[in-house]
This record gives C-alpha cells, sequence and structure tokens, in this order.
C-alpha cells in the first residue's frame, strides 16, 4: 500500500487547501454513513423497544434466552464446519491447477473454475435449491438409478446451508490458495528433491508450511463472510434452524425491534474480532 | 506410479469442476423448460420464460433500477475514491495513516452490518426508504474498494509525469484531467468494474433500505416465496449472464493491457 516508495524525494506540503479538500469528501462520506450509523446502532442497542429510555436488556436477552444463544451457537458450528470442508476441497484443487494443468491453460482454468463467483447469492442459492428439492435433480438421479426408494429431505437442512456455502467458499479459496502457490519460488522444491526428499515429504515440509499463513488468510475471510450471511443459510436452510443473521433480520421484519437487532449484531461483530485478533496473533507466530 | 497420481488428480479436478458448475447447469438449464416446473424431465428447449421475465414490468423496471443504482453508485465510490487516493499518494498529510485506515475501515464489516446501521440512522434521520438510500449503502461498500485499487498503483512514474506538466506551467485542474485521470485509468476502470458488479450482485443493504422501488436482487428474492419456477431460473440466468459479460470485459480491456 505504499503509494510511491519515492522516500528520496519530499512530497509536496500539504500548505494549501487542495490535499484537504481532495480528502475530505470521502472522509466525509464515510463518517457520515458509516462511523454515524455505527454510533446510531450502538445507541439504538442501548435503548429499550417500548419506552425508548435506557436499557442493557437487549444484551442480556442473548445470554439468557437460549434461543438467541443457540443461534450463535449454529452459526459458529455452521461456519467451522463450511471452513474445514472448504479448505479441504479447494488446497489440493488449486495445487493441480497450479502445478498439473500446463502453463498456458492454466488463466483459462482458473477462471472458469471461479466463473459461477460473479453470480448474485440469491441466484446461487435459488440454484442449490433445484439441485437438492425434493424432486430436484439429486434426488431423481438416485431414486433413478435405485440408490433409495423414497426422496431423501436435502432442502431446509443444514447440509443445504452448508452444500451452498461450500460451493461459494471453494471458489474463494480456490483463487488465494492458486496466488499463494504461484508465489512459491520453485527453487525450494529443486532444494528439497537435491536433498533427497520426495514428493510427500517435499509437500509436507516444504510447500504446505510455506502457503500456510496464505490458507489462514482465506480461512478467516470465510470465517468472516460465511458468519455474517443471511442469503444462504434463509434460503437453503430454511427456519428449522436458525443462524445469527437470520436472527437480526427477523427482530427487524417481523417485530420492528431494531434495539434488539442493533445488539444482535453488535455481538456479533465481537464475535468476527475475537477471531480476528485470535487469528492475527496466530499468523504472527506462523511468520516468525 | 506417477500416472497412477496422474490420473487420480485429474479426476479429483473433474469432480471439483462438477461441483461448482452443477448448479448453473440446473439453473439455466431448466430456464428453457416448456412446462410449470423446474425440475426433471426436461421438456424444452422453449424460450416462454424468457417472455414472461422480459414482459413482467416489475423485473424489468427492477433490472433498470439495479443498472441506474450500479452506475450511479459505482461512478460516486471511484470518483470519492480517485480524489482521496490523489490526495494521500501525491501530498504530506498529518494523520494520513489513520485517515488511510479510516477509509478502508468498511471492507472488514459485513454488509448485513453494514446496512443495519444506516438503516437505524436513516429511520431517526426521516429518510424515506429508497433507491437513493440503497445507492448511498453501495457507495460505503464499493469507496473503499476503489480507494485502495487505485491508491496502490499511484507510483514514482506517474508522480514524475505530473511533475513535468506542472514545470510546463500546467495549472492544477489540467494536471488531473490531461495528466493524471488517463494515466491512472486502468485503475480508475477497474475499481469502477469491481463496484458495478458488488453493486449489481449486492442484496442484504437494498433490502434493507428499499421499500417499493427496489433492485433486481430484492424482486428475485421476492419471486422465490412461490417456490421453485422456471422464471426464476429465467431471470437468475440474465442476472448470471450480465455478470458474466461484465467480468469477461473487465479481463478483456485490464488484464490485457498489463503486459504491454
Amino acid at each position: 500500500m505504499n503509494p510511491s516508495g519515492n522516500s528520496g524525494r519530499a512530497l509536496p506540503r500539504a500548505s494549501d487547501t487542495l490535499p484537504w479538500a481532495l480528502v475530505t469528501p470521502a472522509l466525509g462520506w464515510t463518517l457520515l454513513f458509516f462511523v454515524l450509523p455505527f454510533i446510531a446502532m450502538g445507541l439504538s442497542s442501548l435503548t429499550a423497544h417500548e419506552g425508548g429510555g435506557f436499557t442493557l436488556t437487549n444484551y442480556s436477552q442473548f445470554f439468557t434466552n437460549p434461543s438467541y444463544w443457540q443461534a450463535m451457537v449454529n452459526s459458529l458450528e455452521v461456519t467451522a464446519i463450511v471452513t474445514v470442508i472448504s479448505v479441504l476441497l479447494a488446497y489440493p484443487f488449486a495445487w493441480i491447477l497450479a502445478e498439473q494443468v500446463p502453463e498456458r491453460w492454466q488463466r483459462l482454468a482458473l477462471m472458469l473454475a471461479v466463473l459461477p463467483f460473479w453470480t448474485s447469492y440469491v441466484v446461487r442459492s435459488y440454484s442449490w435449491l433445484l439441485v437438492l428439492a425434493q424432486n430436484g435433480v439429486i434426488n431423481r438421479a438416485l431414486t433413478g438409478i435405485g440408490v433409495v426408494s423414497e426422496p431423501l429431505q436435502l432442502a431446509n437442512t443444514r447440509l443445504a446451508t452448508v452444500t451452498g456455502f461450500v460451493h461459494f467458499f471453494v471458489m474463494l479459496l480456490t483463487l488465494t490458495i492458486f496466488a499463494n502457490l504461484k508465489q512459491l519460488s520453485p527453487s525450494y522444491r529443486k532444494a528439497a528433491a537435491d536433498l533427497g526428499a520426495g514428493p510427500v515429504r517435499t509437500f509436507l515440509h516444504v510447500i504446505l508450511p510455506l502457503t500456510l499463513p496464505g490458507i489462514m488468510v482465506g480461512a478467516f475471510l470465510t470465517f468472516v463472510l460465511c458468519i455474517g450471511d443471511y442469503i444462504t443459510p434463509q434460503i437453503l436452510g430454511g427456519n428449522n434452524e436458525l443462524l445469527m443473521p437470520q436472527l437480526v433480520m427477523m427482530q427487524i421484519g417481523r417485530r420492528g425491534d431494531f434495539p434488539l437487532a442493533s445488539a444482535l449484531s453488535i455481538i456479533l461483530m465481537a464475535v468476527v474480532s475475537v477471531a480476528y485478533l485470535a487469528c492475527a496473533r496466530w499468523l504472527k507466530i506462523e511468520r516468525t | 506410479m506417477r500416472s497412477v497420481a496422474r490420473i487420480v488428480s485429474w479426476i479429483y479436478a473433474l469432480a471439483v469442476y462438477g461441483f461448482i458448475f452443477l448448479p448453473v447447469v440446473v439453473l439455466v438449464l431448466f430456464s428453457l423448460q416448456s412446462t410449470s416446473f423446474p425440475i426433471p424431465p426436461f421438456t424444452g428447449p422453449s424460450l416462454r420464460w424468457y417472455e414472461a421475465v422480459l414482459s413482467d414490468s416489475r423485473l424489468t423496471s427492477a433490472l433498470v433500477n439495479s443498472l441506474l443504482v450500479a452506475l450511479i453508485s459505482s461512478a460516486a465510490a471511484v470518483t470519492l475514491g480517485f480524489l482521496s487516493a490523489w490526495g494521500f499518494a501525491r501530498f504530506v498529510l498529518p494523520g494520513s495513516g489513520l485517515l488511510r485506515g479510516l477509509i478502508t475501515l468498511p471492507l472488514t464489516v459485513s454488509y448485513l452490518i453494514i446496512g443495519m446501521g444506516l438503516l437505524v440512522l436513516f429511520n431517526w434521520a426521516g429518510v424515506p426508504k429508497s433507491l437513493l438510500a440503497a445507492g448511498i449503502g453501495h457507495v460505503v461498500i464499493n469507496l473503499p474498494l476503489c480507494f485502495a485499487i487505485i491508491y496502490s498503483q499511484m507510483g514514482d512514474h506517474q508522480i514524475n509525469i505530473e511533475r513535468a506538466a506542472r514545470d510546463l506551467g500546467a495549472p492544477e485542474w489540467k494536471v488531473l484531467l490531461l495528466i493524471t485521470v488517463p494515466v491512472m485509468a486502468p485503475a480508475i476502470f477497474a475499481g469502477f468494474f469491481l463496484s458495478m458488479t458488488f453493486s449489481w450482485d449486492e442484496f442484504v443493504i437494498s433490502f434493507l433500505l428499499t421499500r417499493f422501488e427496489t433492485t433486481l436482487p430484492v424482486e428475485i428474492w421476492n419471486l422465490l416465496r412461490s417456490g421453485l419456477n422456471p422464471k426464476t431460473n429465467a431471470v437468475g440466468s440474465l442476472v448470471f449472464a450480465v455478470s458474466i459479460v461484465l467480468v469477461v470485459f473487465f479481463e478483456l480491456t485490464l488484464l490485457r493491457r498489463k503486459p504491454a
């Protein structure tokens, strides 16, 4: 992010008003429509839905109402499962693209692999609903070849939510891990081979540790995007078990309870921040 | 042994490709269904559901709304992002690092929470739900992206060209319009197209901040209430096609230029 690296030469001094005229619109926008809403949300979370006085009940409800608590547990479980499965699926795939596919086809292969990444969330989740529905493609195929006699309940389950998420994050992680693998100098592998390591040992002791920080970054990104997403669980999981974003939206939609929705959003953000801190520390240890 | 490993890896890669493309293929295939349910067996091909989409005024007006919101909010985001990137890259400003951090901060917060915050603020300030409100939200999510892309591309080379222009007597506005903007065009376009695709696809902010007139993803969401329907497949395929056109255009115009 260092703009120019022209440390030797001084940039023009900010003596006149021009530089401030340039940066103020963007700063003002961010303050007005990002920082201020956040403050409003914080204040709202401390007001009572009925009456409007100061209260902490919006927060205490989260800890005392088992169904709210359960939504957080569900969110964390689903996010953990999705992150692990996505990394395990994407890593070998990215490795094959980076190592086995001939150089001149790699760009095309990668572009194809992430093409559905660009469809909207809503459309992607709906497409999975088509695949997983009672009379959908998978159930027709399974009953057709006689694996099962009755269609399986696939849609409106946690399995469906996880499938929809994994689909998205396999593409995202393939991109990040592929970039990571391509950055490795081939001389690492040559050096390992010269020192007598076979392909398996080279991978376990050289390639994997070198790509681990990149994997952690991708996994963290997966965690953040997954735990904050409303669409996928709402369309694919249905209302059988609620995740945190569904719980937040429910407070707004059905009850118009902005204070409680604000408090739940802030709790969700706090959890993400904790994950960030944990992840940042872990990454630092990894680099030294 | 080697060839076995190779075959296994090809099978694995094909399986993952299959997984990635399965929902897209099913979506597009059953958008061509001639009967009323987008489930096997396939009865098409027929374009009747595309006709149904194009003659549905709610969907077509939502499509126009989506394009307008994407165009205007992206133009606003890239303008604000470019001006601030230029300011921070060219001049020494007190607290520069902190201020740059502030501009990029929204990248770390989920859309749901950004939308919630704006909803609470607008609710208090008495701002009605509208496309404008959703557009403001889209600028919030895209401004940091545009800023980061353009700021990271402002290097020594560009500074020297600008300096030459100033030495030759060009006033600041001429330097900006005739030198900086053309030189930075690839980064500006990159920011603009990425913003377009993100705004075009964005759901939750539009869902929270619009009411009667809304964007296409929200209108598709409304269609989902009627269950599985080939019309939803058709409109979904169209949205997918627009995104692909944007991405391919982006690839061809920007990434091809780099080696030159």
